[in-house]
């Protein structure tokens, strides 16, 4: 059961994660490179620039702002559809606790794992912005890695702290769509809205924790 | 047995179940009928536990089943097989893993063990060859049928059947009437019908009870039906014009 939902939900986000992480990559360099008119700059600022961005913000925020919709709907759904076909009632007149039966693997393999996804978003956000520099001609690819190399011993605990983020993004997502799931009255339109509800509340929520873990982790 | 003590139950401000009691009996077919909306759904939601009563006591053989917690409730909930209006069949699970789930939650068996025992749950209900297909792949009389091979996979003593019939042509709900009621002499299981199928009714039952208003308004055998003086009931079991004279007919006669 764990590793089912493991392969349902994390790793089938893992194709669509890659695709958006290499054109964010791509789009973040070009966007630095092209607002960099400053000689005064150098050009390995633009690697630096979509470094910190992709791990500081892009590749956990915004994958699992996306992550919200996809995973998000898709349990709600999944979970609301159970309640009205009556598959929760049958779980409790057999005896088994269905809270824990339906939500509690979806809720840990996702706050375990959902780190690993990030991960491999950064390092495809960050090639993504050496493919596009490069093929564009904007600058070279060791210009690129000095960027990318550059103030690292300060810059490390980045990751920690977007690791951190991922793993309470992880948990926000999944449990809240597992709770507008599990609450679901009525057929097939309350489903609908309750996979809505379960990806604005998942949005909301997430940009609030952002909020937060920045505030006491970064400030 | 199941006994139901003088239970009631509301839901904000709405009553929906007044002191009801009834004994539904073992290896009996027990029938609970009435309109839409008069309160047999909820009855019998409250037996199984699925909403708790206000009032009143449930009894299953003697074992208070409305003052027990969950945990106490997991053993009786054991003994319980319940076929759903809609089949309940877990979608992403194969026709043989629907049937093995309950053995796999609540028994110590070996795989080989689960599959002989959903094989034979499945035979009895004349689903064969079909294990590897989707509930989604199969037809509404098959879904039921795969439902009362899950629900007597663990050899219930109670089985509930809510509005076994629905969305079936008359022919397949005569072969669920009859599996049911096989079924149930056959492993002296107490079931509980609940229907507002009169084909059904005439066909399986051999104890029914009319809710009416959220009250139980009558309660009989299929001969006291036809032959009732209850108004209520006449009107609901005989609706139509057809069953009216029908029902003429037979006093007549």
């Amino acid at each position: 059961m764990f590793f089912d939902e493991v392969n349902g939900i994390v790793i089938s986000s893992i194709p669509l994660v890659a695709f958006l992480s290499v054109f964010m990559g791509g789009v973040i360099s070009l966007q630095t490179a092209a607002n960099m008119s400053s000689p005064l700059l150098p050009d390995y600022t633009i690697g630096y620039i979509t470094r910190s961005s992709t791990i500081l913000e892009f590749s956990p925020t915004i994958i699992s702002l996306i992550l919200a919709g996809k995973v998000g709907s898709n349990i709600a759904s999944e979970i609301g559809t159970m309640r009205v076909t009556e598959q929760i009632d049958a779980l409790e007149i057999m005896g088994v606790n269905s809270i824990g039966y339906l939500m509690a693997p979806k809720i840990i393999s996702t706050t375990i794992f959902l780190p690993f996804v990030v991960i491999i978003s950064m390092v495809l956000s960050i090639v993504g912005g050496w493919i596009a520099g490069v093929q564009s001609g904007l600058y070279s690819t060791n210009t690129y890695l000095i960027g990318l190399r550059a103030f690292w011993h300060t810059d490390a605990w980045y990751v920690w702290y977007a690791l951190t983020k991922t793993v309470v993004f992880g948990f926000l997502i999944t449990s809240i769509a597992c709770y507008f799931g599990y609450y679901t009255k009525g057929g097939s339109l309350e489903v609908g809205r309750s996979s809505t509800k379960a990806v604005v509340a998942a949005s909301v929520a997430i940009l609030l924790a952002n909020y937060v873990i920045t505030q006491l982790l970064l400030v | 047995m199941i006994e139901v003590d003088n239970i009631s139950k509301t839901f904000g401000d709405t009553q929906i179940l007044f002191d009801i009691s009834a004994t539904f009996m073992e290896g009996k077919v027990n029938h609970i009928i009435g309109g839409s909306g008069q309160g047999k759904s909820v009855l019998t939601k409250c037996i199984v536990g699925l909403h708790e009563v206000d009032k009143g006591r449930i009894l299953y053989d003697g074992r208070d089943f409305s003052a027990m917690d969950r945990r106490q409730r997991i053993e009786i909930r054991k003994e319980i097989g319940m076929l759903f209006q809609g089949s309940a069949l877990f979608d992403s699970l194969t026709v043989e893993e629907n049937v093995m789930f309950p053995l796999k939650m609540f028994t110590d068996m070996s795989k080989e063990e689960m599959l002989d025992r959903a094989n034979f749950c499945l035979k009895r209900v004349d689903i064969i060859d079909k294990n590897y297909l989707f509930p989604a792949e199969c037809s509404g009389g098959m879904q039921k049928r795969i439902a009362i091979a899950r629900a007597i996979a663990m050899n219930p003593k109670y089985l509930f059947c809510d509005e076994p019939n629905s969305g079936l042509d008359p022919k397949t709900s005569i072969v669920i009437d009859n599996l049911i009621s096989e079924i149930t002499y056959e492993y002296n299981i107490t079931t509980v019908v609940i229907t507002h199928d009169m084909n059904s009714v005439m066909e399986a039952a051999d104890n029914i009870i009319f809710i009416y208003g959220g009250k139980k308004w009558w309660e009989g055998d299929r001969d006291g039906i036809i032959k009732t003086d209850n108004q209520e009931v006449i009107d609901f079991v005989y609706a139509s014009k057809f069953m009216k004279n029908l029902r003429e007919k037979l006093i007549n006669s």
